[in-house]
């Protein structure tokens, strides 16, 4: 079937084609209908003529394989795929803007740009935890929508880990789209989430300067410069860039993955708590490095490529967000020294773990004067350095580690909402010792054993036979 | 409609009940045996009475080459396999070896070849272990889609629109979709003498409305089976490999 005879009125596979949109060029898009209750749809029909680029012929197979495997609402929902005489998926039209549309307003700001990035990179670990790298992220493929989520589209350069990757058995070369494609990918990889990371590096560098740190190279050659020549810092081009978005983007372009977050949870998690980002050279510098340290760093991706490539499947198991919820109060010390060693045996399991500390000032409900303001000030930054050194000895990288203290008058709901929007993936929570009231209330921790989004851990500190 | 498709039993009593109860829980609606019901294994006649109830009941099974060895000539078969198939000969009952004489080398149903070795000279048991094995298959059927077993090892060869073969090894439990744009050979694992290193039965699922193909891994009471192997008196290596999956 011709994608160019279709009309308006036409029947395809049981769906009415409405309106055909300019969406891209290597295939038509059509809004169709079936039912009245199905949310907006959307066809895709490849190109399949005489002069068609074979690379996303294959790459539409791919996609009929890939889609139907993802759920959530990061991805458009697939709805139903044909066969050979006339290949076609529908999936969800998604509502919503293109960040393309947002590249006539470039540079934007900082805290906006993390805001996006945050959104990008929550929606990329959705998908890595399915299984599934993109490796395509970029504007055109992101979008909007109308509720504030982002949504990625276009898997038809994606790599499922559980599915035979066709693309790399069709075609030798990399698989990608220049200003954005990840270092492993040009030398064949496409078995690393982390490269979903490098290319929201580039978006990012992108949206906060109006600049692609490695410009738009038109071939393959010109592609390979990133491995050996590093990106004019942010700051070079755009003075307010903030230290902590320069680390944050700077990282996700190292060169070697192992360098960047771990995961986009990670990354999502620092977009998302500027102030704790701990801030290296790397978001200080002004200059590119000196070309021998980058001549260095991409002997040493070579050589160590080959070793990472059977790793990569863990990347995700290795790197959790573990969160640690402490209290701090008086007497409680025997029950913080069995979280600590709960934490630590959890972090010796975890080699990119990243540990993030919470205590919760219960929140008192009547309207606070100032005095009490100042008080509660000062009860906030003591219970910060209280956490601090709770954790002093714990081993984690000075990055792999967040302090936080909240208020809230529900200390369980706060830390429930805390561990969903930060993706966190196993909760450690301190129980005190077993009381008749405490039964009958109800505690926090078996509130948040109850309703946690994932594994809890409830440390109690061993009873002594006296007591 | 989803079949279930159960290749290279071997008289593995244990395995085929436990592979039969998964596949029973998945909801199949049918049941395809590839061959190799008999040979290595402590149960022959109950592996061949099981397969014909099914066959009553609507499956369809093809001939494997022990199944053939046993009421023909066993001498393509290493040492240890014609002791095995000298043994079952004495287990088997007329009627047995009757319905083993009677298989099909091959079945076919709608656009998929059944087969026990490979679409290239069915009888001539060839093992499909890399892209040229592959490629003969694929040459010699027009069916787009070919199951078989015979190499003990889950793995599954797709051929491009390009004439590009590839491979790749399945993993329990994904559901794998068989794309129409290319053509794919679908080796099975075994059910009863497994030899990818995991001792569990293999089996796999094709669901035809999706057109997707899941393997399946099943633990069984492989010690089990392991002793009645040794008390049969059948040679040491064939109990050992069932624990190994080797």
């Amino acid at each position: 079937m011709a994608a160019r005879g279709l009309q308006p009125g036409d029947v395809v596979a049981g769906f009415r084609l409405e309106e055909e949109l300019p969406l891209a060029a290597t295939a038509a898009f059509w809004r169709v209908s079936r039912a009245a209750d199905d949310p907006p749809l959307l066809m895709k029909i490849p190109r399949l003529e005489h002069g068609a680029n074979p690379i996303n012929i294959v790459g539409f197979e791919a996609e009929q394989m890939i889609l139907p495997k993802l759920s959530g609402p990061h991805v458009p929902r697939f709805m139903a795929s044909g066969s050979l005489d006339s290949p076609y998926i529908v999936m969800e039209l998604i509502v919503g803007e293109s960040l393309r549309a947002q590249l006539a307003k470039l540079p934007l700001p900082a805290e906006a740009v993390a805001s996006l990035g945050a959104k990008i990179a929550s929606a990329l670990h959705d998908i890595h935890r399915q299984e599934v790298i993109h490796l395509d992220l970029k504007p055109s493929n992101i979008i909007l929508r109308t509720t504030g989520e982002v949504a990625l589209i276009d898997f038809g350069f994606s790599r499922h880990l559980r599915l035979p990757d066709i693309l790399a058995e069709e075609f030798p070369g990399p698989i990608g789209t220049g200003p954005y494609i990840a270092p492993e990918q040009l030398l064949g990889n496409r078995t690393d989430p982390r490269s979903d990371i490098f290319a929201l590096g580039v978006i990012l560098y992108f949206f906060v300067t109006g600049e692609r740190p490695f410009g738009d190279p038109s071939g393959v050659r010109e592609w390979r410069r990133r491995l050996y020549r590093e990106p004019v810092p942010p700051r070079a081009l755009r003075a307010d860039c903030p230290a902590w978005l320069q680390e944050l983007i700077l990282r996700s372009l190292e060169v070697h993955p192992r360098e960047r977050h771990a995961t986009a949870a990670q990354l999502a998690f620092d977009l998302q708590h500027p102030q704790q980002v701990h801030i290296t050279s790397r978001g200080k510098r002004t200059r590119r490095d000196g070309a021998l340290s980058s001549v260095n760093r991409w002997i040493h991706l070579r050589r160590s490529l080959p070793s990472l490539r059977q790793t990569i499947a863990r990347q995700l198991e290795r790197s959790p967000i573990i969160m640690a919820a402490i209290d701090l109060s008086p007497g409680q010390e025997a029950l913080g020294d069995a979280m600590r060693l709960a934490v630590r045996e959890i972090l010796h399991a975890h080699s990119d773990a990243r540990l993030t500390c919470v205590n919760v000032l219960r929140l008192s409900r009547l309207a606070i004067d100032p005095w009490e303001d100042e008080q509660g000030r000062n009860l906030h930054s003591r219970r910060l350095a209280e956490l601090q050194y709770w954790a002093k000895e714990l081993p984690v990288p000075a990055h792999g580690i967040t302090f936080h203290v909240f208020e809230a008058p529900n200390p369980a709901a706060a830390l429930l909402d805390y561990a969903r929007n930060n993706h966190v993936d196993h909760i450690v929570i301190g129980a005190r010792a077993s009381s008749p009231l405490r039964r009958y209330l109800g505690s926090i921790s078996s509130q948040v054993v109850a309703e946690a989004p994932c594994t809890v851990t409830v440390v109690r500190a061993t009873e002594t036979a006296a007591s | 409609m989803r079949i279930a498709l159960l290749s290279d039993v071997h008289a593995n009593r244990e395995a085929l009940s436990a592979c039969l109860a998964h596949a029973q829980a998945c909801s199949v609606d049918r049941y395809i045996f590839l061959g190799d019901y008999v040979g290595y294994g402590a149960d022959p006649g109950w592996a061949v009475d099981t397969v014909a109830a099914h066959i009553e009941a609507g499956a369809i099974a093809v001939l494997g080459n022990h199944d053939a060895a046993v009421v023909g000539s066993d001498s393509d078969l290493n040492d240890t396999a014609r002791v095995a198939i000298a043994w079952t000969r004495t287990q088997l009952t007329p009627q047995q070896c009757d319905f083993l004489r009677a298989l099909p080398l091959s079945a076919k149903r709608a656009d998929s070849l059944f087969v026990h070795a490979s679409a290239w000279a069915p009888e001539a048991w060839d093992y499909v272990t890399d892209a040229r094995a592959a490629s003969r298959s694929f040459d010699a059927t027009q069916q787009r889609t070919t199951f078989c077993g015979h190499v003990h090892v889950p793995e599954i060869y797709h051929l491009s629109g390009t004439g590009k073969i590839a491979s790749f090894t399945p993993i329990a439990g994904t559901a794998i979709p068989l794309t129409p744009q290319r053509r794919w050979l679908a080796i099975l694992g075994a059910v009863g003498q497994p030899r990818d290193g995991i001792p569990a039965a293999s089996y796999a699922i094709l669901d035809e409305e999706r057109t997707t193909l899941t393997y399946m891994r099943v633990p069984y009471d492989a010690a089990g089976a392991a002793a009645k192997v040794r008390a049969a008196g059948l040679p040491a290596v064939l109990s050992l490999r069932l624990l190994a999956g080797r």
